[in-house]
C-alpha cells in the first residue's frame, strides 16, 4: 500500500517509521517545509538549538546515551556550513548522526544562488556516506539507507541533502519494511579460526591485558555485559581508551583505569610490558601509543574491529579479527569455556604482583592546595557526592579538565560518558550535554567543562532554558587555555603566546541573564556545599569553580616517547622533557 | 620516584614519521574497483586518495552495466605493502563500492592502454615513424603531408618505448586513456 504525500512529510514520516523522537535543528529558508511538517504533529520533538554545530554535538550526546542515532536538521549554505565541526566529531568518534540538510531547488543548483553551498561535496570527506536527493519518489528510500548507513558496522555520520522543490513535490511513500535492501552489510561475525587462535593465546599468556575502546560501547550493552564476563572470568586486567570507559566498571577489580597520554601509571607500564596485548574496538590512535616504533615491543597483538581498514593502520597485529566485538566475544567466551577454561594462573598471579607495585606509585596523587582548590580535588569531590547515582551521565569539554574528569571520575556503565575523544572540539559539552539531558530527562547530567572550551558554545544557554534542560555545567576556570598553556610551558619555553584569557564574563550574572542558575566557588571548603547546592537546583546550572591557574595534568606520555616514559606529578623533571621532534607532535 | 624520571632532551623520534615494522619497499598494484554507477562516487575514491596522502598512477572509469547502474574504476597505485592493504581496506570502507579486486596478487591479469600520439616530421623521420609503428602494429588514425596521429595499444611500458621512439621524430602531443585491466582465464573478478 503506497501513499502519496509531499517530500517535506516524507521526511517527518520516514522519521516516525525509523523511532525518531527527537530531532535537533535551526530553521532556514531551505528547510521551511519540513518544519512546516514538524508543526503540524506532536510525535516527534524539536530543539531549537543556538548554532548549528550544537545541533550535531546534541544529536551526538542523545546518539551516545541512548545507543540510537542522533537526528539534525539544519537549513542549506551556512547552516550545513556550521555543522561540518560537529559531523566531522561524529565521524571521528564513530557516533551514528543522521544529518538533514535543506537545499536550493534542483533548478538552481550551481547558481550561486542565496545560501547555496556543494553540501555533499564539502561533508564528502567527514561523513560516512551522503546524499543530494533530486527526486522525491527516491526520498523515503534514501532516508531509510542513511538510518542503515548510519547505525552499521562502524557507525558513523550521514548526510541527506534535499532540495527545496523535492520538499514540495509529491510521491509515493516507501516505508521501510518495503524499502530495497541496501547492499551495505559490513561482516559482524568473526573468524571463527582466529578467535581460536586467540583463545590459545589466552590460555598461555603470562601477562595478558585487554586494551578496550568505543567500539565496545557501539556496539550495544550486550559487548559490555560479555566484556565483563571475559574480564572477570579469565582475571586479566582491563584498560580502556577515552572513549571506551564504562564498558568494564571503574568498581570492577581488574580495572587499571585509562591508558594513553594522560593514563594511568599502571596502565600504561602494563601496556608496554605486556606478552599478549588483546585490543578490542579501539584503533591504536596516535594518543594511545605514543612513539609507535617502542609500542609495546615484546607483544603478541590481537585486534577486534567491525572496520578491516583499523587493522595493520599503525600498529602490525599478528591475530586480527574482523567483526562486531559483541558477536566476537560470544564466540570467544564459548571457545574459551569449551576448551577448558585455562588460563596461565602462575603467570598471572605474578603479573598482577607487578601491577601492585605499579600502582603503588599512585600517579594520581597531587599536592593539596590550600585555600586554593585544585581541579584534581573538584573532580575527587564531584565523584564522592555523585557516584551513588546510577543516572549520573558526565560530558566534557577537551583539555586538561576533560583528562582530570576521565582520570578522577569512575564510570560504572556504558553509555553515561560522552566526550570528543578523537576530533577533540572545544565546545563539544555543553552542546553534547542537552542531548543527553533530552534523552534522560530526570538524570543528573553534568558538563565538566574549562572556561575556554565552554564560552565556544555558551549560546546554548537559551536553549537549555528554553526547553527547560536541568544541566549543570561544571567550569574549571583558571583563565587560561589550560592544555595549550601546559605544553607552552613544557615545550616553548614557558612563553605563554595567547594562552589566557583576558575579560572573562561573571559567569553567575551570565547565567542569570539567561534566566538559569550562576554559582562560584573558590575556597575548597565551601566546595561540597557548593557542589550539593549545584545538584538539587530543580533547572540549569553555571557552576564557576576557580582553580588553580597553573596545575599543569599529570600523568602525561610526552609526545614521541613511549609507554614506559612517563612524567609523574609534581616532583618529575619536566624541563626539556620534549624533544624538538617529539614538540611537532602536539 | 627518581627512578621514573627521564634525562633532558632524550627523545629524538617522532611517533609519526617511525614507522619500521612496516616494509618500506614500494610496489605497484593494479585495483579493479566495482561501483554503483551514482553521482559523486567517483569524487569519492579520488578524494580518499588525495585525503590520505595515497598515490595514483593511473585511474579509468566507465560505466560496464547499464542495467545495474554499475561502472568499473581500474586503479594503478604506488605504495609499501601496508599502504596498498591500507588501500583496499579504505576503498572496501566506501558504501556505494561493491568490491575491490586486487589484479596484482589476485592471478596472472592482462593489463591494456590505449594511446593517441601526434608526430610531425618531414623525409626520412616520416618514414621511420611509419615503420616503428609498423614494428609496434600501431594504426594511422589521421594523416596530413607533414603529421600523423598514431593509434596504440599494449601494456604501459610498451606505450613509453613507442613514444619515446617517436620523440625524437617530432612527437607533438599524446593522449593515454590509463589501464584497463581482467584476470586472466575463465573466472571474473566479480
Amino acid at each position: 500500500m503506497s501513499r502519496q504525500m509531499t517530500g517535506a512529510k516524507m521526511v517527518v514520516q520516514s522519521l516516525r517509521d525509523q523511532g525518531v523522537d527527537v530531532v535537533f535543528g535551526y530553521p532556514g529558508g531551505a528547510v521551511l517545509p519540513i518544519y512546516d511538517e514538524i508543526f503540524q504533529q506532536n510525535e516527534i520533538r524539536h530543539i531549537l538549538v543556538r548554532h548549528e554545530q550544537a545541533a550535531v554535538h546534541a544529536a551526538e550526546g542523545y546518539a551516545r546515551a541512548t545507543g540510537k542515532p542522533g537526528v539534525v536538521l539544519v537549513t542549506s549554505g551556512p547552516g550545513a556550513t556550521n555543522a561540518v565541526t560537529g559531523i566531522t566529531d561524529a565521524l571521528m568518534d564513530s557516533i551514528p548522526v543522521v544529518v538533514l540538510t535543506g537545499q536550493v531547488p534542483t533548478f538552481m543548483i550551481g547558481n550561486d544562488a542565496f545560501q547555496e553551498a556543494d553540501t555533499v561535496g564539502i561533508t564528502r570527506p567527514c561523513t560516512k556516506h551522503n546524499w543530494l536527493v533530486k527526486d522525491t519518489a527516491n526520498l523515503s528510500g534514501t532516508l531509510h539507507e542513511a538510518f542503515h548507513v548510519a547505525t552499521s558496522g562502524r557507525p558513523g555520520p550521514v548526510l541527506v541533502d534535499i532540495p527545496k522543490d523535492v520538499q514540495f513535490a509529491s510521491a509515493d511513500y516507501t516505508p521501510p519494511a518495503q524499502a530495497k535492501t541496501s547492499h551495505y552489510q559490513p561482516r559482524v561475525k568473526g573468524d571463527t579460526a582466529a578467535i581460536t587462535e586467540l583463545v590459545a593465546a589466552l590460555e598461555e599468556a603470562e601477562r595478558p591485558i585487554f586494551y578496550t575502546g568505543g567500539g565496545v560501547i557501539n556496539s550495544g550493552t550486550a559487548a559490555s555485559q560479555l566484556l565483563r564476563e571475559l574480564v572477570d572470568a579469565t582475571g586479566v586486567p582491563v584498560t580502556s581508551t577515552l572513549m571506551g570507559l564504562g564498558a568494564y566498571p571503574a568498581s570492577g577489580r581488574n580495572w587499571l583505569g585509562m591508558l594513553g597520554m594522560h593514563g594511568l601509571y599502571e596502565a600504561n607500564m602494563a601496556m608496554h610490558d605486556c606478552d599478549l596485548m588483546i585490543n578490542i574496538g579501539a584503533r591504536f590512535d596516535d594518543r594511545i601509543t605514543g612513539r609507535v616504533d617502542a609500542f609495546s615491543p615484546g607483544s603478541k597483538k590481537a585486534h577486534i574491529d567491525v572496520d578491516p581498514s583499523s587493522i595493520n593502520k599503525v600498529i602490525s597485529t599478528d591475530i586480527p579479527i574482523v567483526g562486531d566485538v559483541a558477536h566476537v566475544l560470544e564466540d570467544l567466551l564459548k571457545i574459551w569455556k569449551s576448551r577448558g577454561r585455562k588460563t596461565n594462573r602462575a603467570g598471572l598471579e605474578k603479573w598482577w604482583a607487578q601491577i601492585g607495585d605499579w600502582r603503588k606509585i599512585d600517579c594520581l596523587a597531587y599536592t593539596d592546595g590550600g585555600r586554593t582548590i585544585k581541579p584534581q580535588h573538584a573532580m575527587a569531590r564531584l565523584e564522592a557526592l555523585t557516584k551513588d547515582r546510577a543516572d549520573r551521565y558526565i560530558c566534557t569539554d577537551v583539555g586538561q579538565h576533560q583528562m582530570w574528569a576521565a582520570q578522577y571520575l569512575g564510570f560504572e556503565a556504558p553509555h553515561q560518558w560522552m566526550t570528543s575523544g578523537g576530533l577533540g572540539t572545544m565546545g563539544y559539552g555543553f552542546p553534547a550535554s542537552l542531548g543527553v539531558q533530552m534523552a534522560h530527562p530526570d538524570a543528573l547530567v553534568i558538563n565538566v567543562a574549562g572556561e575556554a572550551s565552554w564560552l565556544m558554545n555558551m549560546q546554548e544557554m537559551g536553549t537549555a532554558v528554553q526547553f527547560m534542560l536541568p544541566v549543570k555545567q561544571f567550569i574549571l576556570n583558571n583563565e587560561r587555555l589550560g592544555m595549550v598553556r601546559q605544553w607552552q610551558e613544557l615545550l616553548h619555553g614557558e612563553r605563554y603566546s595567547h594562552s589566557w584569557s583576558e575579560a572573562l564574563p561573571d559567569f553567575v550574572k551570565l547565567a542569570e541573564a539567561f534566566g538559569a542558575k550562576g554559582i562560584q566557588c573558590s575556597d575548597p571548603a565551601d566546595l561540597d556545599d557548593a557542589i550539593m547546592e549545584m545538584i538539587r537546583h530543580d533547572g540549569p546550572v553555571v557552576f564557576d569553580c576557580l582553580v588553580e591557574k597553573h596545575e599543569n595534568c599529570f600523568p602525561m606520555i610526552p609526545s614521541g616517547e613511549p609507554h614506559n616514559k612517563m612524567l609523574l606529578g609534581e616532583n618529575a623533571e619536566t624541563g626539556d622533557a620534549i624533544g624538538t621532534k617529539g614538540a611537532v607532535l602536539v | 620516584m627518581s627512578a621514573l624520571q627521564i634525562k633532558k632532551g632524550s627523545s629524538r623520534h617522532s611517533a609519526y614519521n617511525l614507522r619500521p615494522q612496516f616494509s618500506d619497499v614500494q610496489e605497484t598494484h593494479t585495483l579493479a574497483v566495482l561501483v554503483d554507477n551514482e553521482p559523486g562516487v567517483l569524487a569519492r575514491v579520488i578524494g580518499l586518495f588525495s585525503g590520505r596522502g595515497y598515490n595514483i598512477d593511473s585511474l579509468t572509469v566507465a560505466e560496464v552495466d547499464h542495467t545495474g547502474h554499475t561502472s568499473r574504476i581500474t586503479i594503478v597505485t604506488t605504495g609499501t605493502p601496508q599502504v596498498i592493504e591500507q588501500i583496499k581496506a579504505q576503498l572496501g570502507r566506501i558504501v556505494p563500492v561493491h568490491d575491490v579486486h586486487d589484479l596484482t596478487v589476485e592471478g596472472p591479469s592482462v593489463e591494456r592502454e590505449l594511446a593517441l600520439l601526434k608526430v610531425r616530421g618531414e623525409g626520412n623521420n616520416r618514414v621511420e615513424a611509419l615503420r616503428l609503428a609498423d614494428i609496434f602494429r600501431a594504426n594511422v588514425v589521421d594523416s596530413t603531408l607533414d603529421s600523423f596521429v598514431f593509434e596504440i595499444t599494449g601494456p604501459p611500458d610498451k606505450i613509453d618505448a613507442f613514444a619515446d621512439l617517436m620523440r625524437p621524430l617530432g612527437l607533438e602531443e599524446i593522449a593515454r586513456t590509463g589501464v584497463a585491466a581482467l584476470p586472466r582465464g575463465a573466472k571474473g573478478a566479480e
